[in-house]
């Protein structure tokens, strides 16, 4: 009562260094929230690795280790009734969109209870509750889609966006190409990400492209192109924020240019470096590490402590372990699943 | 029943699904302004509005998945393809994305999708705009394919198509649009998955779809000369394949001719004799014999073109090789 009482004339006369206060408490509620999806999709990765290297994870298995801060930043930004579609470096993107790491590890494990019933595997994660349309495995080819929800939000006069993932390798595709042109042409509410980590499977950028300033690509399309420090959770924050309200209120799309770099091979099944780049390369760009970047700023401005930080760390290991325990407990696929989900079975 | 041309029997179930359906739209290269370029959408776009009858850049690969995404999110794109050639350019969306969306998000999202436009040769069209596409298309799980030969199918099947919540596949045959036909009126629906025995008679079997079922309704007119009467099995939908209606008239003819449009390697042919060998092989008094196109690109000059497709003459060859006659 008395609190309330005191409090009472601050109430009325609103100011500036209440609003601060506020906002500072949020912005490093928000500083620790990005934090949190960006350890746990890299202890997520580290612990699918470890599966993938016991047998447990089969097939091709792409990691997101070193690009977090593009997916956290990204979904930082949107609404739950949003759309996301990505390709096959996917699952990082998933678990910050908000799938649990219990369907997704167990998606990666081929068991029944995977977010696609283990039919679909690590380049195949939906999640329908979530708008997330799916992890795609052929380069450049789920581009389109996004202009199609894209068109679908404008048909029916909603005012959600679409946001798509791709590697820089993929600009060189036709697919993007037709999308991106149909998007300006008709006004559609998708925002187009190049997570540029510089490689195309073993293929450096230099090597692919032309013209290596990616985000020039949006000019043939009237469309706005910007190319942002992906290492630099805010950077993201800040452009995506952008994009969102320009797709949001004016219906438009945007290119951005995400300069990251993946920590890990293309795939388990290749070296982190030796081949088509170097160990010095690599150890250098590990150096601009997205978890590193902003735990220093958070240190920086003493709102985690040591012991804060290790809390956290240890409750986003914690998860993935249940996520892997809750994988490696669920059932294979009962064999007669083979043959469902080929077509609807009604025919209205 | 009213006498209408194939061309504006799907005009009609176009602009039924369009009204009865507003998440139902038209994407495709000439489909509005132009009103189709084979006049299959004439009149739609006064009619709905450019929201639902969308020109697009000539971008195959492109607009098959705008449809792709959108269906995803619960509209129900009809895209058409100017011409099935074209549409080898979209061949990933129809075939990675679209066939394989439901299984692949563990029967998550659904493609109620009609993908459609003319298949098969015309005249002197040559090599790139001359193919059948019916074998290609149903190998893949996940589609359903159909190519009717009549107005009243044509009609019929195209409201079924866009009815199901599956990606169909719809197979207009080029040749086939100035054609007429009975076709009901009011609400007419022909399910997918039925063949259609479009003529009876006891001496042999032929099965056929698209075009060739005009081709075979020829090659009865004539035979029938000959007092030989023959039993005519339009598959209609090719996945999934009327087996049953294959087997019945098998079992009664003991004879049987499959012709089609398209090649003869891996064809669609090959795969009726699969089944009749199979299931029928007690029932057989002849090895089954399969009239295609000769194994060439589709040549221009008119007497190359005219030995490489499929006709009633060398329908007719095939029958009497199986009844044994001259």
């Amino acid at each position: 009562m008395r609190r309330e009482s005191t409090r009472k004339p601050k109430q009325e006369m609103p100011t500036k260094t209440d609003n601060a206060e506020k906002s500072a408490a949020d912005q490093a509620a928000l500083r620790k929230e990005l934090l949190r999806s960006m350890l746990l999709q890299r202890r997520f990765e580290e612990r699918a690795a470890e599966a993938y290297a016991l047998g447990k994870i089969g097939g091709f298995c792409h990691l997101y280790i070193g690009q977090e801060a593009i997916s956290a930043g990204t979904m930082s930004v949107l609404r739950p009734d949003d759309y996301v579609v990505t390709s096959y470096r996917d699952h990082g993107q998933a678990i910050a969109r908000g799938m649990s790491p219990r369907s997704v590890m167990a998606e990666l494990f081929g068991r029944v209870d995977g977010c696609s019933g283990g039919k679909g595997g690590s380049m195949h994660l939906f999640d329908k509750k979530v708008g997330f349309l799916g992890g795609h495995g052929i380069v450049g080819g789920h581009i389109p889609l996004a202009a199609g929800v894209g068109w679908a939000i404008k048909y029916r006069k909603g005012d959600q966006v679409c946001v798509c993932f791709f590697g820089e390798a993929a600009v060189n595709i036709g697919a993007f190409h037709e999308a991106l042109n149909m998007a300006a042409l008709w006004n559609l509410p998708a925002i187009f990400v190049i997570e540029n980590n510089r490689y195309g499977m073993g293929t450096a950028i230099s090597r692919s492209t032309a013209n290596e300033d990616v985000k020039t690509r949006a000019a043939a399309y009237r469309m706005i192109g910007e190319s942002i420090d992906a290492q630099d959770v805010f950077a993201v924050r800040d452009a995506m924020g952008r994009a969102v309200e320009l797709a949001r209120k004016e219906g438009k799309p945007t290119l951005l240019e995400m300069r990251t770099y993946r920590f890990m091979g293309h795939s388990m099944s290749d070296a982190a470096s030796g081949t088509y780049r170097s160990r010095e390369e690599l150890e250098e760009s590990m150096k601009r590490d997205p978890i590193v970047i902003l735990h220093d700023i958070m240190r920086a401005n003493n709102e985690l402590s040591d012991g804060e930080f290790a809390k956290l760390d240890e409750e986003q290991k914690a998860i993935c372990q249940d996520a892997w325990d809750f994988a490696e407990a669920s059932p294979e696929p009962p064999l007669d699943h083979l043959y469902t989900d080929v077509l609807v079975d009604t025919t209205s | 029943m009213a006498l209408i041309t194939y061309r504006d029997a799907l005009t009609q179930a176009l602009r039924e699904e369009l009204t009865r359906d507003e998440s139902v739209f038209l994407m495709g290269e000439e489909v509005a302004q132009y009103n189709g370029a084979y006049k299959v959408s004439k009149g739609l776009l006064d009619e709905f509005g450019p929201m639902r009858i969308v020109d697009t850049p000539i971008t195959e690969l492109g607009f098959a998945g705008i449809g792709v995404g959108s269906a995803m999110v619960g509209l129900r794109p009809i895209i058409e393809f100017m011409t099935w050639n074209f549409a080898l350019l979209a061949l990933d969306q129809v075939v990675n994305a679209a066939a394989k969306m439901l299984y692949m998000s563990g029967g998550q999202f659904s493609m109620p999708m009609v993908f459609r436009g003319p298949n098969g040769s015309a005249l002197q069209l040559s090599a790139q705009h001359s193919q059948a596409w019916e074998s290609w298309l149903a190998h893949i799980p996940g589609l359903k394919v159909i190519t009717p030969a009549t107005p009243a199918d044509a009609k019929g099947l195209l409201k079924s198509a866009i009815r199901d919540d599956n990606p169909v596949v719809f197979l207009e045959g080029e040749m086939l649009y100035n054609t007429k036909g009975e076709v009901p009126e009011g609400e007419h629906v022909v399910p997918i998955g039925k063949a259609d025995l479009k003529r009876e008679g006891g001496d042999c079997t032929i099965v056929a779809h698209g075009k060739m079922v005009l081709v075979a309704l020829q090659v009865a007119d004539a035979l029938a000369k000959e007092n030989i009467a023959v039993d005519i099995v339009d598959l209609r939908t090719i996945r999934p394949m009327d087996v049953e209606a294959i087997a019945t008239s098998v079992q009664k003819t003991n004879r049987a001719v499959v012709l089609e449009e398209g090649w003869e390697m891996c064809g669609v042919g090959a795969q009726v004799v699969d089944f009749i060998q199979r299931e029928c092989f007690d029932d057989l008094d002849a090895p089954v014999v399969r009239v295609h196109q000769a194994d060439t690109p589709m040549p221009y000059a008119k007497n190359l073109e005219k030995a490489a497709k499929p006709d009633a003459a060398k329908a007719i060859a095939a029958i009497k090789k199986v009844m044994y006659l001259g």
